[in-house]
């Protein structure tokens, strides 16, 4: 009955619209979790193979998602009252904060959940489960070491030349395609008044915006770009580690870091086993895994390997769980928002 | 000492405790009641300004632009509202014609629908209760006018918190106040009750033969309660003396009767006359009639300090005392012939005391009178002066001024010594005088000797 159900709600999907999807666990299972997520499956799957090795009566089904359409979906299972995942984590945390604030989350309470920080959860509806920077990602071979810029003033200072080699080889997230891109610039925008200076910079130099981490690292790594603006660190990281053309600056001015939100949908069809995935992810052998795969990071910058000072801690800006963000949101904040973006960037190019 | 308690008999502190307990009670929830609704509307005037200041800056960021009106919506105001950190937020701005600016389009109206400036309401948010405010600006400008109007709502979980925490507070300041008065509470029981505990141990340190009043200083409530402890053990301290005194008396009285009738018998029994054995035999029958007229005395007396203590006291009309000795004739077969003459008004004379007690102690004046006086006798009862008096009368000169002071001062004191009647008998009239409060007076009047009884007027009569 409750597989039949599970299926029914499958089918329900609009088939074409997630990009990858994985089965975790045995066939035989007789729970299958279906997870939607906007992380990198290739990055996530040993988190979920560490998970079903302490749950192996569970079978995950994780559906990688762009966070724009992962919040359209979830925001309209939700109003429609449809049964969609049981569990769903983005990197844009705005846009969980906005589904919580729309009542589309049930809560849990664990004695992990309360160990949290008060900014990595918000209403025992939403929770921060990684740790993650927002950093510049440059080429080790094709950007002089004298050239990498530490903090903005620096990117700003090598674009400020006319003739400037790294005009129009800058790349950045397209705010409008990609949630976390947006998310980033609306917290540089609020964090400090250099962002306007970036974007017109960006603007004039003909820098380019894209939609997606991967293809902005690897767009660094083959030279197509020297250098890219607020990339997740965690995935630069991953390719940092077999791709050693690629070098990784946490910013010093200030330093993003993001967390991952995770929410339960009220509609979850299995709640209690989604609540035993988000508290394996906050216990140790999940926070371990999570670090394994690099989505927690120290942030000490040794991923660089530049013999560089460390962050100091209070660069560090994390983007708390807070209904502030609901302002990102806004339709009309929004709509300024990217038109400001786009009077200074023009769209760059898509895959 | 507690098993002379009835088990249902609630003990003092017991009482005490109770009201307080409930006073504390009663008091408890009534305060309660009053914190919880004084944290509610704390809370809830707390937050509602976050509210309006969120709205105000909200609205203060509109600007028009063209013919449009843009919202600039400020992260400070969500800042601001994000103060109750676990609340979710619903906000609305809509143009002069009612159309959406921004915001959530399904959000709950204001209640009145003529737009003031600033207005409250509760309402629900997504299936939530929330609480909203409503502000309008009017704009004035070349191609946009009338009131945009901004909501800002929030749910409760914030407020209601708080007004836990206010109510918590405040029951914590109430808990321990409460413990503070039950402490109070004990402590003035205590002291309350101290001087009731001392009097308890006062009595029972006492000699079970002491009937002195008790002198243990105590409170005025509890006066009255010794003060009748004090009349019963007063009334059983007389008894026991008068008890004592008529032992002792009868004993010496009879003592020298009893052994002068022996005397007689062993004369007459070595008498071998019979002349002189019969006259020995006459003086024995005589000593043996005075004996027993004695011992009728000596009872009488009994009697009359038996009820002077004992019998409840009622209203008495002295006429009727004075009218019962008359009648009773008891004279008339002591000495016949004598004339008695009753004398007695149409006015009342009404006195507390005891019939029997009062015709007893004219008697054994009347007694006196017929033998020592001289014929006509009056006996009567009237009012005098303000007082009510019983009194006989005889023609006779009385006894010498010298015999009154003796027998005065043998009345005034225990009794006769003697065989002979009269000074018992007076003795017999002025205890029962003084039982009610009076005195026997014995004086020479125009017409003869008079002795009486005055006595107190009983209240509220004539």
């Amino acid at each position: 009955m409750r597989i039949l159900c599970v299926i029914l709600c499958l089918l329900a999907l609009p088939a074409t619209a997630q990009e990858i999807r994985r089965s975790f666990g045995r066939q035989t299972a007789t729970v299958r979790l279906l997870v939607r997520s906007t992380t990198d499956i290739e990055v996530f799957s040993p988190v979920i193979d560490a998970f079903l090795a302490v749950r192996p009566d569970l079978a995950v089904d994780y559906e990688q998602w762009g966070s724009n359409l992962l919040y359209d979906l979830t925001l309209s299972d939700c109003a429609s009252g449809r049964r969609g995942a049981d569990v769903v984590i983005s990197s844009g945390v705005h846009q969980m904060v906005q589904l919580v604030n729309n009542a589309c989350a049930a809560p849990h309470v664990s004695a992990l959940t309360t160990a949290l920080p008060a900014a990595l959860r918000w209403r025992d509806e939403l929770w921060g489960i990684t740790r993650e920077a927002a950093v510049i990602v440059y080429n080790r071979d094709l950007v002089p070491p004298e050239d990498v810029p530490l903090t903005r003033f620096d990117l700003l200072d090598l674009l400020r030349p006319t003739a400037s080699p790294y005009a129009g080889k800058v790349a950045t997230y397209d705010v409008e395609s990609s949630g976390l891109g947006y998310l980033f610039a609306f917290s540089d925008a609020r964090e400090a008044t250099t962002f306007g200076a970036l974007l017109e910079s960006l603007g004039r130099t003909g820098a380019v915006a894209t939609c997606c981490s991967a293809e902005i690292i690897d767009g660094v790594a083959n030279g197509t770009y020297l250098i890219a603006y607020n990339v997740l660190g965690s995935y630069a990281q991953v390719a940092a580690q077999s791709d050693p053309r690629i070098g990784i600056v946490l910013p010093q001015d200030y330093t993003l870091v993001l967390s991952r939100a995770l929410m339960i949908p009220k509609a979850a069809a299995h709640a209690d086993q989604a609540e035993a995935l988000l508290d394996f992810l906050l216990s140790a052998a999940g926070r371990a895994a999570l670090s394994d795969v690099l989505l927690i990071t120290a942030l000490s910058d040794k991923a660089g390997a530049e013999d560089r000072p460390p962050l100091s801690e209070t660069a560090l800006r994390p983007i708390g769980l807070s209904p502030a963000l609901i302002v990102a949101l806004d339709q009309q904040k929004r709509a300024q928002f990217i038109r400001r973006w786009r009077e200074n960037l023009s769209r760059g190019v898509r895959p | 000492m507690n098993s002379h308690i009835p088990p249902w008999q609630m003990s003092l502190v017991a009482r005490v405790a109770l009201a307080v307990a409930l006073l504390l009670a009663v008091g408890g929830v009534l305060v309660s009641v009053a914190a919880f609704a004084y944290g509610r509307q704390a809370a809830q005037d707390a937050y509602d300004r976050l509210l309006v200041g969120a709205a105000n800056e909200i609205a203060a960021s509109i600007a028009v632009e063209g013919t449009e009106l843009l919202v600039d919506l400020p992260v400070s105001a969500f800042q601001l509202l994000a103060l109750a950190p676990e609340d979710r937020i619903a906000y609305r701005v809509t143009g002069p014609a009612g159309e959406l600016l921004t915001g959530y389009g399904d959000l709950p109206d204001p209640p009145d629908s003529p737009a003031r400036s600033l207005d409250f309401y509760d309402a629900t948010f997504s299936g939530e209760a929330a609480r909203f405010a409503a502000v309008t600006r009017r704009f004035a400008e070349r191609n946009v006018s009338g009131p945009v109007q901004v909501i800002v709502g929030q749910t409760l979980r914030a407020r209601r918190a708080l007004a836990l925490e206010i109510t918590q507070r405040a029951l914590v300041v109430l808990a321990g106040a409460g413990v503070l008065m039950s402490l109070l509470a004990v402590f003035v029981v205590r002291s309350a009750l101290r001087p009731l505990d001392r009097l308890a141990e006062a009595v029972a340190r006492r000699d079970p033969y002491d009937l002195t009043p008790i002198a243990v200083p105590v409170p005025k409530e509890t006066e009255a309660m010794v003060g009748a402890l004090n009349g019963f053990m007063g009334r059983i301290d007389q008894q026991v003396r008068a008890m004592r005194g008529l032992i002792s008396d009868t004993a010496h009285q009879l003592r020298t009767p009893v052994a002068a009738l022996r005397a007689q018998a062993d004369l007459a029994a070595g008498e071998p006359d019979g002349a002189r054995r019969d006259a020995i035999v006459t003086r024995i029958h005589r000593r043996t009639l005075d004996l027993g007229h004695l011992l009728d005395q000596m009872l009488s007396r009994a009697l009359v300090i038996h009820r002077g203590e004992s019998v409840r006291r009622e209203t008495v009309d002295l006429r009727d005392a004075a009218l019962e000795v008359v009648e009773a004739g008891d004279v008339a077969l002591t000495a016949p012939g004598v004339e008695i003459r009753l004398m007695i008004g149409e006015r009342a004379v009404m006195v507390r005391g005891d019939l029997l007690s009062l015709t007893e102690a004219a008697k054994n004046l009347l007694g006196n009178a017929v033998k020592y006086g001289r014929a006509p006798v009056r006996v009567g009862a009237s009012v005098e002066q303000g007082r009510a008096v019983l009194w006989v009368e005889d023609c006779g000169r009385g006894p010498s001024a010298a015999l009154l002071e003796r027998l005065g001062r043998r009345f005034a004191h225990d009794s006769v010594t003697r065989g002979e009647g009269s000074g018992l008998g007076l003795a017999i009239a002025a205890a029962v005088a003084q039982a009610y409060g009076g005195e026997l007076v014995l004086e020479q009047v125009e017409a003869g000797f008079r002795a009486a009884l005055i006595l107190p007027l009983a209240e509220g009569l004539e």
